[in-house]
């Protein structure tokens, strides 16, 4: 049996599996109710916290949502704004009127081209999924440095940890600048070492995420370098 | 109309098949999860001597815009027999009975996956069939249920594809090559194995009312079958065991 995630209930769902009656409590992100009872719509671990229920997905999609911080790709630019790949089913618009430059009409490939990496934040998401991006607001900038890592949307948190614990301490163990994207992208920016190790750490979640926490990832990481030295 | 061919044998003296299977027994089934790391979603079936791989991408945007829903995902399903699946090489590319079943598929895969959480977008399904020996549209809807549910696509039911028939007027469940050759009814179905509903029926040749009834009982005892197949394969590619 895996870890699956701390402090969950230890129970794989799978699409359609009846989870027990929906007397009493709500139904969570991948639950929906059926005759009374509650059904999964995603695989996934599932969760009851705060007398609701959902699932924690083992694989997800990234849905944006207004607020989100996100390290977005300029993958187009026009006159007036910039399209960015948010790495969501839909580009995200960047318009000049919230970029954190006064840009002249037509210049907007002056300031940033396509290929160049920005830290954002989602101002608005419609019905029809259309992202607004901005980057007006405090450490909203063009990323001129670092590398950028994929992680899995669903395992965000989990990089985080409770009040961002296990990202800062991954901060200090490789003595870096990270910023973790709600759109599962991970900036990192220090010695090559320094990136080099945050990588590592955060692929070996790619890969075993499913059955194991961070945290341990983390440890194992910190007792190698410590057994190397 | 089925083939029907009155002097071929498909029933042994005893009422056993020729591959020696009873008429409602299934032939072996093995289902791997997440056989593709390039693909957001990924399974892959063996039923018998069949073998179809299904990989999910997406959601993502709908293109050409003109095929986009303002209120739901469309599903894009790709059916295709690889050249070397079958004794006879197939032309490569598509042709009327792949875009048919690729067509049934995609209506099928729509009725249990909440198309209407991603309006505008698109999810990619891609069934290749390596190896064919009967029940292909079958299989490939497991593929791609299994494929669908790796990809985290929220779905009611992880549907179940599977087919009974008759030969030599005798209802059995899941037809092999020579039995759907020469037999003489098909009868195909996509089962949510949860709740019993039926979402797509195919049927080629004629059954009564009650061989109907009969092929559709072996169908839904083959699905419950292959579901706990479905779910074991999820299980033990995240969870490291059986279910």
């Amino acid at each position: 049996m895996s870890q699956g995630q701390a402090g969950a209930e230890q129970r794989l769902v799978t699409p359609g599996m009846a989870i027990g009656p929906s007397t009493g409590k709500r139904a969570g992100s991948g639950i929906i109710v059926a005759e009374e009872s509650f059904i999964a719509t995603q695989l996934g671990w599932l969760r009851e916290r705060n007398n609701t229920v959902s699932v924690d997905p083992i694989n997800a999609a990234y849905m944006p949502r207004s607020g989100d911080l996100v390290v977005g790709i300029v993958a187009e630019v026009r006159n007036n704004l910039w399209f960015m790949n948010i790495n969501g089913s839909f580009q995200g618009l960047l318009p000049m009127s919230l970029a954190p430059w006064k840009v002249e009409f037509g210049a907007a490939r002056q300031h940033m081209d396509v290929g160049d990496v920005v830290l954002a934040r989602v101002q608005e998401v419609d019905e029809c999924h259309n992202v607004v991006l901005t980057m007006k607001g405090v450490g909203l900038r063009r990323l001129n440095q670092g590398a950028v890592e994929s992680i899995p949307v669903q395992h965000v948190d989990r990089v985080r940890g409770e009040n961002n614990a296990l990202l800062q301490r991954m901060r200090d163990a490789c003595d870096c600048r990270i910023m973790v994207g709600e759109n599962g992208r991970a900036w990192i920016e220090g010695s090559s070492e320094g990136i080099s190790w945050a990588r590592s750490a955060l692929q070996q979640l790619v890969q075993e995420g499913h059955s194991k926490g961070f945290e341990t990832i983390l440890n194992e990481m910190e007792n190698k370098t410590k057994g190397d030295a | 109309m089925m083939g029907g061919y009155g002097d071929v044998q498909l029933l042994n003296d005893d009422g056993s098949r020729l591959d020696g299977r009873k008429v409602d027994e299934m032939r072996p089934v093995s289902i791997e999860a997440g056989v593709l790391p390039a693909a957001d979603g990924s399974a892959m079936v063996t039923h018998g001597l069949n073998v179809a791989v299904a990989a999910v991408y997406g959601p993502m945007e709908a293109h050409p815009r003109k095929i986009q829903r303002q209120d739901r995902a469309v599903i894009d399903v790709r059916y295709n027999m690889a050249p070397f699946s079958t004794s006879d090489r197939i032309r490569p590319g598509f042709n009327r009975r792949s875009r048919e079943i690729s067509k049934v598929t995609a209506e099928a895969l729509e009725s249990v996956v909440l198309v209407e959480r991603y309006p505008r977008s698109k999810i990619r399904v891609e069934i290749e069939i390596l190896a064919a020996e009967a029940g292909t549209r079958c299989v490939g809807i497991t593929a791609a249920a299994v494929a669908l549910a790796d990809a985290g696509i929220p779905m009611r039911d992880m549907i179940v594809g599977v087919a009974s028939g008759k030969i030599e007027d005798t209802v059995v469940l899941d037809l092999d090559k020579a039995e759907d050759n020469y037999g003489q009814a098909d009868l195909p179905v996509g089962i949510l194995p949860n709740t019993g509903e039926i979402a797509f029926l195919q049927m080629d040749g004629d059954l009564s009312p009650d061989e109907f009834d009969l092929a559709m009982e072996y169908n839904f005892k083959a699905a419950k079958e292959i579901h706990g197949i479905m779910v074991d394969a999820l299980k033990r590619k995240y969870d490291g065991g059986e279910a």
